[in-house]
């Protein structure tokens, strides 16, 4: 790629970004700029709630589903901004307050799910309004290329002789995916979760340091994080948690190493409680016709996302199993009740 | 390492055109403001305008982002020097001594000191990228929880020579620090601590609020109380710029502060704020002014400023070497490139090398367009000072809550930093130094994590804590620094120095 190509082009692009960047500067980060526009089909004045910071998942997902959803032009401008803690349970709690508020959705994930539980979060997912799952991302049970472990099935047996000295590392604190995923891996091979040495680190950047230098047996996390080092042969995947095998990757899913598991981590998009069927209907027809705009199919080809689109009450059934998954291992952990 | 400098020198040519200096140019001067402003840190920056450069070549957009990265850096010291207002967590130690500078009409001085500290900083930091990527990678991957507690044992040990004349105020100070660090999700069993049922406490009390509170908002209460009663005198802004006195004795600290911040920016642990702690220490420690420190010393800004900046060139060592992000930034920058379908790792330089050299290259160039923006403001902010007081402080107080909102949009962080603020203030009634408490906030949370994460990963085995070289070595140290007072006391004195612990002042 030449830096030096199209100087012009450059120079425009770089006033453009001061125009921006001054309205970042001017404008408090959560509040967004609502003007008109649009030929009155479009759904106007949304809003997405963000329940995590700037940069995290489901900022990244809700940021690319509103420029996508105004490429496209099913929506006027899209106010996105955020509102984290408690591991996305306040953004829930302020969702579940707007009772009947068809502008607002959050962007939200199977994160927030557990977060419910190990937070006590008064207000649940079953009081909202399922909209629409979007993306999905497998996890990967992931070694150094140096490790012993070649193999799920060698790994797994050492595991289970030695569950103590077995460390297993994951970037997410306890109740998020890469906590679940081992979780249900050792339910899978007979191995009591409470038994499991889950090592928290925070976020994939901490634990790759962790896997790499072989401070813990092996790593747990998702998969796009670590294309790299996986194709310089720094690590080696030992299995991917989804229910297929997936394009690129040189590695059986669970099932087929022998774990009766299938997890992926998804993300999607839910609405306050109480909405108007004419509301609901508006919201679930607008992220509808984003799934098959060719801006989303952008957007997921640049993330490295896989489309994992379900409407509303497919999604509303979906959460409820998830919900019922996580609350039963979280229940053996002894993080809830 | 000729072959690096070989396609650095291609990267300057390619960071020099027009648009790549333009895009700079932008990066340093938001990111300036940015580090200005109370609240919008530089990782909330890049994020919110990422979509913005979608439709770009990459490597300006990587330009800019480096550039707001360092920009932000040279200006978070200037609200943390002259308002006692830190807005990141890398400049709460240039509030120590920059705002008694400040105070004593030595604003300007304490401001340019910090930028050249920056630059010295940024510029060897650099230089250290360059050099020595490849080796810091490796050696970062190697770290593990053991050394990482090693050195915060170390940081506990420095934590006693700032504790103030009195050890007893001292301590409590450190445990008030070490409580408000407790609050928050425990990160490894995820069951709540002090959080009263409050959702919004389940992250943990962030430090920039709790600095903001005790500094800021506590000593504005402490003005307001007394001001009646005191002269309403003007904060005189005195000479520009800096003497020969002043660089004689700053020249040192800004070449040492690199050496303590680079190594720590470039592995996992928790940004530029301990390395800025140690490198204040080891000044006061090798300064031959310490009954300055705590009142201006002009050691304790050059230092830890310096430190900063070649924190935040280590952070990006490891982020284009490793793929691994160190700080909330580097994740942020992680995300942008993945958008840009470019996966920093193993596999960058030789993937990527003309946008890698030509971001390093600009790095280069947004350091000395940062000096020459920041080193001719330094007087002119220093002015802000003129403001009479209870305007000042009103001025500081409305910052103060901006900037804890916007760290997170919270209504309930302006509750936290008030009740901070009134502790701070309760602090100073009864003379508990303030310093301590913060060192317990940014420490205590660290050292729980790493040694219950060492310990865990030993599954229990106490022995695991001195498993390592790094370990043994650092431990070493801490005796070696224990020992030194006692051996010294037992030696016949070999100069007249004055014996000073009863002119030590109690710090901030």
């Amino acid at each position: 790629m030449s830096v030096r190509e199209k100087p012009t082009r450059g120079l425009s692009a770089a006033l453009a970004v001061l125009v921006a960047a001054a309205a970042v500067l001017l404008v408090p980060p959560a509040v967004g700029a609502l003007t008109g526009g649009g030929d009155g089909t479009q759904l106007r004045g949304l809003r997405v709630l963000v329940p995590n910071s700037p940069g995290g998942g489901y900022d990244v997902t809700a940021r690319t589903a509103a420029k996508a959803m105004e490429d496209a032009g099913l929506t006027g401008p899209v106010e996105v901004f955020n509102l984290p803690g408690a591991g996305g349970t306040v953004g829930l709690g302020r969702t579940v307050n707007e009772s009947g508020n068809d502008k607002l959705v959050m962007s939200m994930g199977l994160g927030v799910v557990g977060s419910v539980y190990t937070n006590d979060s008064p207000s649940t997912l079953a009081d909202t309004t399922p909209i629409a799952r979007l993306t999905q991302e497998t996890e990967i049970v992931v070694v150094a290329k140096d490790s012993p472990y070649t193999s799920l099935g060698q790994l797994v047996d050492a595991w289970k002789a030695d569950p103590g000295g077995v460390p297993v590392g994951g970037g997410s604190s306890p109740g998020g995916p890469d906590h679940l995923a081992p979780m249900l891996m050792a339910k899978a091979a007979g191995l009591p979760p409470k038994d499991v040495n889950y090592v928290s680190y925070d976020g994939g950047g901490e634990l790759l340091a962790a896997v790499l230098g072989g401070k813990v047996a092996f790593g747990v996390s998702g998969l796009g994080e670590y294309a790299d080092q996986i194709d310089a042969g720094e690590l080696r995947v030992l299995a991917v948690t989804a229910g297929a095998p997936v394009p690129g990757v040189d590695a059986p899913t669970l099932k087929q190493a022998g774990l009766d598991v299938e997890f992926t981590n998804w993300r999607g998009i839910v609405a306050p409680p109480g909405l108007s069927d004419e509301g609901r209907a508006d919201l679930e027809a607008a992220f509808d016709e984003l799934r098959r705009s060719p801006e989303w199919a952008e957007a997921l080809e640049r993330n490295g996302w896989t489309d994992a689109y379900q409407p509303g009450p497919e999604f509303g059934a979906f959460l409820e199993s998830e919900n019922e998954r996580v609350a039963g291992v979280l229940r053996e952990l002894g993080l809830t009740s | 390492m000729i072959e690096s400098l070989t396609s650095l020198m291609g990267g300057f040519g390619a960071a020099l055109t027009p648009a790549n200096l333009l895009f700079a140019a932008i990066g340093v001067l938001l990111g300036t403001a940015i580090g200005v402003l109370p609240g919008i840190g530089p990782a909330m920056a890049v994020a919110l305008l990422l979509p913005v450069t979608y439709a770009f070549d990459p490597t300006g957009a990587f330009i800019m982002f480096a550039g707001i990265y360092f920009g932000a850096m040279f200006g978070g010291s200037t609200t943390s020097i002259l308002l006692n207002t830190p807005g990141e967590s890398a400049s709460v130690m240039a509030a120590l001594e920059g705002n008694p500078m400040a105070k004593s009409g030595r604003g300007a001085q304490a401001l340019a000191t910090a930028a050249i500290g920056h630059f010295v900083g940024g510029l060897l930091g650099v230089i250290g990228l360059v050099l020595l990527a490849p080796l810091v990678a490796s050696v970062a991957v190697d770290i593990g929880a053991p050394d990482y507690f090693a050195v915060m044992v170390l940081a506990f040990v420095a934590v006693t020579s700032v504790l103030g004349s009195s050890r007893i105020r001292g301590f409590a100070a450190l445990a008030i620090g070490l409580t408000i660090g407790l609050v928050g999700l425990d990160p490894l069993s995820g069951q709540p601590r002090l959080t009263f049922g409050v959702p919004q406490l389940a992250d943990g009390i962030d430090v920039v609020i709790v600095a903001v509170g005790l500094f800021a908002v506590g000593e504005a209460l402490w003005v307001a109380a007394h001001l009646r009663r005191g002269q309403q005198e003007v904060i005189p802004v005195g000479r520009p710029w800096l003497s020969r006195g002043d660089v004689r004795r700053a020249w040192k600290p800004w070449l040492r502060g690199p050496f303590i911040g680079f190594p720590f920016g470039s592995i996992p642990a928790g940004g530029a704020e301990i390395p800025t702690f140690l490198s204040y220490v080891t000044e006061r420690r090798l300064s031959k002014h310490r009954d300055e420190f705590g009142s201006g010393a002009i050691e304790g800004v050059a230092g830890p400023e310096s430190a900063a900046s070649a924190s935040s060139a280590g952070t990006l060592s490891t982020m284009l070497t490793l793929g691994l992000p160190t700080t909330a930034i580097a994740a942020v920058m992680l995300a942008a490139f993945q958008q840009f379908g470019i996966q920093p790792g193993p596999l960058l330089f030789q993937t990527e090398p003309d946008l890698v050299w030509t971001l390093i290259a600009s790095l280069f160039v947004g350091l000395v367009l940062l000096l020459v923006l920041n080193l001719p403001l330094a007087p002119a902010w220093a002015k802000l000072l003129r403001i009479p007081r209870p305007y000042l402080y009103a001025g500081i107080l409305f910052f103060a809550c901006i900037g804890a909102y916007a760290v997170s949009g919270q209504a309930v962080d302006l509750l936290v930093l008030l009740g901070i603020g009134a502790v701070g203030f309760v602090m100073r009634r009864y003379g508990l130094p303030v310093l301590p408490a913060i060192i317990g906030v940014i420490l205590g949370p660290d050292a729980e994590l790493q040694l219950r994460r060492a310990l865990q990963i030993a599954d229990g085995d106490v022995s695991t804590l001195v498993s390592t070289p790094i370990a043994i070595t650092v431990y070493a140290v801490i005796a070696l620094l224990l020992l030194f007072p006692l051996v010294r006391k037992a030696l016949p004195a070999r100069t007249a120095r004055p014996a000073d612990p009863d002119r030590e002042r109690t710090p901030v």
